[in-house]
């Protein structure tokens, strides 16, 4: 448990409270304030993992979102995250961590067979092998699936909560450095209202890897801190940190993930892991700051190299060293800092190998002056040691013939570091569809005009580096964003940032750095280190023809790994553009898409799974339901009562019982589900005739009509009854499902076609308790709880009555869909509870029998009723149905010159008719397929499918309906129906498709 | 003749460090004239052109790509494919696909990685158990593989499933089609493209098509970025832009252009070796050869051409995903993307002439065009060849919307009574 | 997530609204005298226009009354608001290719 590369002071961590961790089940020391990176760093660990393809020994590359090496599978399943960036993990007391994708262990790993046979395996060579025989393919692709893959998916369901929250803000920062403390603080300070979100767990971005930078003449982390203090206590001001802002879409709408618990120890039971905040900003300020890029060479891929302000950041913010004897390769200045930085604390420099030729600058000069060696012009050709670097290469590069020139010398190291040059991070800005513009000088991609107004990129995010030149643009972005947004800055004082940025001497870039044998003939320049992409797989790529830089991509597989390119992204264009010749920014750049980082699926998903889904309707009867033991079946969000089945019964037992004693005495149904519309206006009627296949006006109040509504395709939309309930009042019923397509329906040509009729329509679906009493003793029962005339004179079949029931103001309709005398009694819902248990109790001499959704089904079909979205499909017109009768030929309506279109009129048409089974007793299943002739031939010709069938007790034999084509002239005609279990059922096309009572004697007794 | 790809090509490469692997397919500049011109140089536009010279014997052929060749909607799906479609015509069409599927890697001699691994589609009410049955039924019938699952043959062979036997909507049983799985979209594109190039036919990269050369209503040719190209037929293959290109040659669609998402995990060992998708709760998911959970969600209502989704419809989707597969909440997304889908009012798609002569559309596949590449090509060259369509893609005529002859896709009908 | 403004509720974010297509489509005063073409263009055209689109949308979750847009299908501006009934704005129907 020793820490041998940690400083004994210094860095951003609390030595107060040493933590222990876990790493391949050692047990190792750490602080708060480290990052999983940093700890093992401490601990002297570099190699931790293997790559995808080859399973080379890598290490830490990096100290950010860019890392593509450090890979861990945290935590036990089903806590375990696999895939964990080292340098993004927060060390928190007991986390243990595990390398990934090495087999057995990762020391010693079969799959670096790979790196041994790797020329076998270049890019895509898996498209032109494992083709042999054809039925092979599944047994290849199985290996190819076990060796791919990184990490582990948890295997049991994740016990942690998950959150989400809106948040509406005048200006949103995305990132707390420099640019973007300063942006918050400007618009803060004008009185928007800000939102600051910082992806880290602390703030001061490129700040906290540095070293005596100072702002104002203060240490740069002292006016971090300062800021972050002020902002905090701005009541207009959020500040969020762990919040990552991972996308950008439409109309400036933000996506953040907030880490809440995943670095605390003990975590807290009332949190969410993770939160999602959906942000409607009305300006933004991306300060998402810059990745530094690794130059691309020989072998640069081994344990103990990384780039040169990720070693900068271990060194200054850790307090680790992380080596003891370095080389920094570079091509800019940057990296003198860190040559600078990690002297000082105590690593050996053995030298800086600089790309450019004549050097002398404050920061070079700064170097010399401590000693450090400079070799100019010249680059790391290649580097030696297996699980952790031990010495490097360095040749004079010829520029011109990309080659070495002269002799080569080799420097003993434990540590490689290499800066290419900076990327500013301009992921948000292309997510909304920005275009990016070459920024010449820097190498670089940088914001041009954005798509979406309303947004700024300040600082290193828009190619503006240095701590100067980022303070001030940040400042200069929230004023002006606040401004935009009506706040004017009150204070007169101006502003003004000093710092102690140093000039840079010019860059000199290469995006390929040679070795002593040409590319792909001797060691590997890895561009995309997770998905082992090398400089060689891209030429090969273009060799073969793949010539678009998305082909490349998708070809080798470069930026495609799970930090998707931070880091391979530009020096793949660049060592495209060098192949091909043309200027870098002509090669073009691949899509960014979010996430800007991995974020978890919970996030999501929210608390929007299990019971809360999708809502669960439940009608006021619901808890009677359940107490009397009914089965439910989902009916769009309803939930209905299937079937109440008695001691033991299976369905068909209990449907067949309920079927009987609708028939023989009395049955009750909850239809509270059917949509209910109030339809009111001087032109009600008039807007129903429209709408509804049938006639309407001369419906005389008290009456009620069945109606058909059809899609202007001509199509059946719904079907129900619509009642007159007075001059100017209508009560439209719907099927459950479709109450609310319906109502949109109505609205949208009420208001967008016909917003000359004064017609009102207002959804009262769950203002009722809706309940069916069906059976020869529904009237006996019925009276006795109203003093309403109910004799067929007074109420006959499709009359209305409005009246009290059981003292409750009810309305009665005699409308059946049982083919019973049958009253549906609609009561305000909050009685619906109390009348149903009176009808209940008053009902059992009669033994009132509650029946659900299968038997209402039965005994429909027993009548020939159809089902909306049972008979039809979407594709099915009245005239398919037999329902002529219901057709207007006098009156337009919606949906009826669709009906005189050439393929509608064809006599071919699939039309419903009644199937009876050869054998009663055999029920044919539904969605069963009717044809003329069996046989093994295949696609056998089909006449057209069973859509209802059912055992009628009633009829005492199996009964069904089907759409068979032309079945309207086949009655008599016998069709057999072979079915997916062998067996093949034959039957006969009925005479009608009503088998029970057809002159409706029952319903109008 | 191309020289072909095979563990020996491998070996005799590597031995040169694979510096000389001929070019897939060459980047010419277009001739001044054609027999056929494809615009659209996706999976359908060269799956058209090569079953153009492959069962037609046309060669003079170019494809004319605005961008780059697969980088429409052949590179931006979730790559499933299957052939169990309710209606006859459908069925027929995507079954003739899946059938070309079976030998596609060997035919093209490019490793397209079809994986036969099983697509299920799962029932979560009596309304869906319902449409299952008939469409398992149908298939049958119609000599596509198809059968029906019950909940513990669904966990056999999806173990991690949570069937949410008390849940919102429970896992009620399902269709399966064990031929259905997922191929590798890109290989689609350049096996096809490599095998046009083969033939000589032509495929022009970068080449925007700026018009048609119409004459007494004829087409005669396409203005292009890189000029004027003539040629005496011309097919139209260009999801995503199909109302665009319709209305440059004079005529309109019946088609609404939208966003589809997709969105990818963090890459893990194989869990989910097969595709799984649900319509009531409107998710689909299979794990790639990479070890990514791929998870296709829904469009967005209202037409747009950029190419990204809303969010809502990713948190729907991703709920749908982590309601039956509660382990996959703590995956991470990697990556979400938009294509265009050109949807037509019945979900299926429009293969055939138009009202100007000799040119041909094939478009309005909607969600589901990738598994029918094979099969749109097939019929397409059928149809620009002999100037009438295939048998199979008869049906799927343009004017239908004036006959009332729809074949309505739109799965599942309404949940009603 | 566009941002809509309905003209009788304020902004509000895209999901509380449905789609509606193309605005200023009449239904044709006499069905029975058109032809098929004719019908089937009013049932199933609708502008698809890469580019400015003047379409219809309905506040759902709202205050349920229809109104019109003017939008760009590229970039997803709403360039105009107008309610139902009112005439097309004077925008120039750009479209893109």
């Amino acid at each position: 448990m020793t820490e041998t590369f940690r400083l004994s002071e210094g860095g951003l961590i609390d030595r107060s409270r040493p933590i222990t961790f876990t790493f391949n089940g050692k047990t190792l020391r750490g602080y708060p304030g480290d990052t999983l990176a940093s700890a093992l760093i401490a601990n002297g660990i570099h190699f931790v993992g293997r790559s995808f393809k080859y399973h080379r020994p890598r290490g830490i590359m990096s100290a950010g979102a860019e890392e593509c090496n450090a890979l861990f599978q945290i935590g036990d399943d089903p806590k375990t995250d696999p895939n964990s960036k080292a340098t993004q993990v927060e060390l928190v007391d007991g986390l243990k961590a595990a390398s990934q994708n090495a087999w057995p262990s990762l020391d010693f790993d079969i799959g670096e067979i790979n790196n041994v046979a790797s020329r076998l395996i270049p890019s895509g060579f898996y498209y032109k092998t494992f083709m042999w025989p054809a039925a092979m393919w599944m047994k290849y692709e199985h290996v190819i699936r076990k060796a791919s893959g990184l990490g582990k998916s948890p295997t049991q369901p994740d016990p942690d909560n998950y959150d989400k929250s809106y948040v509406h803000c005048d200006v949103l920062v995305v990132g707390g450095g420099a640019a973007g403390l300063s942006a918050a603080l400007a618009a803060g300070r004008a009185g928007a209202r800000v939102v600051l979100a910082e992806a880290e767990f602390a703030f001061g971005g490129a700040l906290l890897s540095t070293k005596g930078e100072t702002i104002n003449a203060k240490p740069a982390l002292d006016w971090v801190e300062e800021a972050v203090a002020e902002l905090e206590d701005l009541p207009n001001v959020r500040v969020m940190k762990r919040t990552v802002c991972y996308g950008y879409f439409d109309h400036n709408f933000l996506a953040m993930r907030e880490d809440l618990t995943d670095h605390l120890a003990a975590k807290p039971a009332h949190l969410p892991r993770h939160r999602l905040w959906k942000v409607r900003a009305k300006q933004v300020v991306i300060a998402t700051g810059a990745i530094e890029r690794p130059l691309v060479f020989a072998d640069n891929d081994r344990p103990g190299i990384m780039t040169a302000n990720a070693a900068r950041t271990y060194v200054n913010r850790f307090a680790v060293l992380p080596g003891k004897r370095a080389v920094v390769f570079t091509n800019n200045d940057g990296a003198y800092a860190t040559a600078l930085d990690l002297k000082a604390a105590g690593v050996e420099v053995a030298a800086v190998v600089d790309l450019r030729e004549v050097l002398e600058g404050p920061l070079t000069e700064k170097a010399r002056e401590a000693g450090v060696k400079i070799h100019t012009g010249k680059g790391v050709v290649g580097t030696a040691g297996k699980k952790r670097i031990t010495s490097v290469k360095i040749g004079e590069i010829d520029f011109d013939e990309k080659g070495i020139i002269g002799p080569v010398e080799e420097i003993a190291c434990d540590l490689l570091l290499s800066s290419g040059g900076w990327n500013p991070t301009v992921h948000l800005f292309c997510q909304a569809k920005g275009q990016l513009v070459w920024d010449e000088d820097h190498a670089c991609f940088v914001p041009g005009e954005p798509m979406q107004k309303a947004q700024r990129s300040a600082g290193a995010a828009n190619g503006t580096f240095g701590i100067e030149g980022g303070l001030k643009e940040g400042y200069e972005a929230g004023k002006a964003a606040a401004s935009d947004c009506g706040f004017k800055s009150k204070s007169r004082k101006k502003v003004s940032f000093q710092t102690s940025d140093e000039d840079f001497l010019p860059a000199r870039w290469m995006w390929l750095v040679p070795s002593d044998k040409p590319i792909g003939r001797g060691g590997k320049h890895f561009v995309d280190m997770q998905n082992d992409s090398t400089a060689a797989d891209l030429h090969l790529a273009l060799r073969e023809g793949y010539s678009s830089i998305e082909h490349v991509k998708r070809f080798t597989t470069t930026g495609m790994a799970t930090d998707q390119g931070k880091t391979a992204n530009v020096n793949a264009i660049g060592i495209i553009a060098d192949v091909y010749g043309k200027p870098l920014p002509e090669v073009g750049v691949t899509t960014f898409r979010p996430p800007y980082f991995p974020v978890t699926f919970g996030i999501f998903a929210g608390r929007d799974i299990g019971d809360l889904l999708d809502p669960a309707r439940k009608t006021p009867i619901h808890s009677w339901h359940e107490r009397n033991g009914a089965e439910f079946e989902c009916v769009g969000q309803w939930l209905r009562p299937w079937y109440y089945p008695k001691d033991g019964e299976d369905i068909h037992a209990a449907v067949n019982r309920e079927v009987k004693a609708c028939r023989n005495s009395l049955g009750i149904l909850d239809a509270t589900t059917l949509g209910k519309i109030d339809i009111q206006g001087q032109d009600a009627a008039e807007f129903l005739n429209r709408v509804y296949t049938n006639a309407w006006k001369k419906l005389a109040p008290g009456k009620c009509r069945y109606g058909l509504m059809l899609g202007e395709d001509g199509m059946v939309m719904d079907d129900g009854v619509t009642s007159r309930l007075g001059e100017n009042q209508f009560v439209m019923t719907t099927t459950s499902g479709n109450a609310a397509p319906v109502m949109a329906h109505l609205e949208e040509f009420l208001q967008t076609e016909w917003p000359d009729l004064k017609v009102f329509l207002t959804s009262v679906t769950e203002q009722f308790a809706t309940m069916t009493i069906s059976g020869p003793n529904a009237r006996n029962l019925l009276a006795e709880v109203t003093d309403m005339d109910l004799s067929s004179e007074a109420l006959p079949h499709m009359g209305a009555a409005v009246g009290e029931v059981a003292g409750v103001k009810a309305r009665i309709f005699r409308i059946s869909f049982t083919g019973e005398q049958s009253f549906e009694i609609n009561v305000p819902a909050s009685y619906g509870l109390f009348l149903w248990q009176t009808l209940m109790r008053l009902g059992e001499k009669y033994n009132i029998t509650p029946y659900g959704t299968e038997a209402m089904h039965v005994l429909r079909a027993e009548k020939g009723f159809i089902i909306v979205g049972q008979e039809t499909d979407g594709s099915v017109t009245p005239i398919d149905l037999g329902m002529n009768w219901i057709v207007s030929k006098t009156k337009d309506f919606v949906g009826k010159r669709s009906l005189t279109r050439p393929d509608i009129l064809k006599e071919d048409r699939k039309q419903l008719v009644g199937i009876l089974t050869d054998d009663p007793n055999v029920v044919l299943p539904e969605g069963a397929h009717l044809v003329v002739r069996n046989s093994s031939e295949r696609p056998l010709p089909m006449e057209g499918h069973v859509t209802s069938s059912y055992h009628s007790p009633n009829c005492g034999r199996s009964i069904a309906m089907a759409l068979i084509k032309g079945g309207s002239k086949r009655a008599g005609e016998r069709l057999l129906a072979p079915l997916s279990d062998g067996r093949v059922i034959s039957c006969t096309i009925a005479e009608s498709p009503v088998f029970y009572d057809p002159e409706g004697v029952r319903l109008n007794g | 003749m191309k020289s072909r790809y095979s563990i020996f090509s491998l070996l005799r490469n590597a031995r040169n460090y694979h510096e000389n692997w001929e070019k897939a397919w060459h980047s010419p500049e277009p001739k001044a004239s054609y027999d056929v011109i494809i615009v659209g140089g996706g999976g359908h536009g060269l799956a058209t052109a090569y079953y153009l010279g492959k069962n037609h014997g046309i060669t003079n052929i170019a494809v004319i790509e605005r961008g780059w060749l697969g980088g429409g909607n052949t590179g931006r799906n979730t790559t499933i494919v299957r052939s169990n479609y309710l209606w006859d015509q459908s069925a027929h069409l995507y079954e003739h696909a899946m059938k070309l599927w079976e030998g596609l890697s060997q035919e093209l001699n490019y490793n397209v990685m079809f994986s036969q691994r099983g697509v299920m589609n799962l029932a979560h009410n009596q309304s869906d158990i319902r449409e299952i049955g008939r469409r398992v039924n149908a298939n049958l019938l119609n000599g596509v593989d198809s059968e029906f699952l019950t909940p513990a043959q669904i966990k056999e062979i999806v173990p991690i499933i949570d069937l949410r036997e008390n849940g919102r909507y429970p896992v009620l049983g399902a269709s399966f089609q064990q031929r259905g799985g997922t191929a590798r979209h890109d290989a689609v594109a350049w096996g096809y493209a490599r095998g046009c190039d083969e033939m000589g036919i032509d495929i022009i990269q970068e080449c925007p098509v700026n018009g048609f050369i119409i004459e007494n209503g004829e087409v005669k040719g396409v203005e292009t970025g890189k000029g004027t190209i003539r040629a005496n037929k011309v097919g139209v293959v260009v999801a995503g832009h199909s109302s665009v290109m319709a209305n440059m040659a004079g005529f309109r669609l019946p088609i609404h252009s939208v966003p589809l998402q997709a969105l990818v995990s963090e890459p893990v060992k194989p869990i989910l070796n097969t595709v799984v998708m649900s319509g009531a709760v409107h998710a689909y998911i299979s794990q790639s050869d990479k070890g990514e959970l791929v998870i296709g969600a829904g469009t967005d209502k209202y037409i747009g051409y950029g190419q990204r989704g809303s969010l809502d419809v990713t948190e729907e989707t991703i709920a749908a995903v982590c309601e039956l597969f509660p382990l996959f909440k703590r995956m991470r997304m990697l990556r979400q993307w938009g294509g265009i889908v050109d949807t037509c009012p019945d979900a299926s798609p429009i293969i055939g002439k138009t009202p100007v002569d000799n040119l041909f559309f094939n478009c309005g596949w909607g969600t589901g065009g990738f598994k029918a590449t094979p099969g749109s090509g097939w019929v397409f060259a059928h149809t620009i060849a002999t100037g009438e369509p295939h048998q199979l893609n008869e049906a799927f005529a343009l004017d239908r919307f004036q006959t009332g002859y729809l074949i309505d896709e739109h799965g599942a009908a309404a949940v009603a009574h | 997530m566009l941002l809509i403004e309905c003209p009788y509720c304020g902004p509000r974010t895209e999901s509380e609204f449905s789609y509606g297509a193309e605005a200023h489509i009449a239904r044709p005063k006499n069905p029975e005298e058109i032809s098929d073409k004719e019908w089937a263009d009013y049932v199933f055209l609708r502008d698809n226009t890469k580019g400015i689109v003047l379409e219809r949308w309905v506040h759902t979750a709202g205050c349920r009354r229809w109104f019109n847009l003017a939008r760009n299908t590229v970039t997803y501006e709403i360039l105009q608001v107008y309610e139902m009934g009112a005439k097309p704005p004077k925008i120039e129907l750009k479209s893109f290719v």
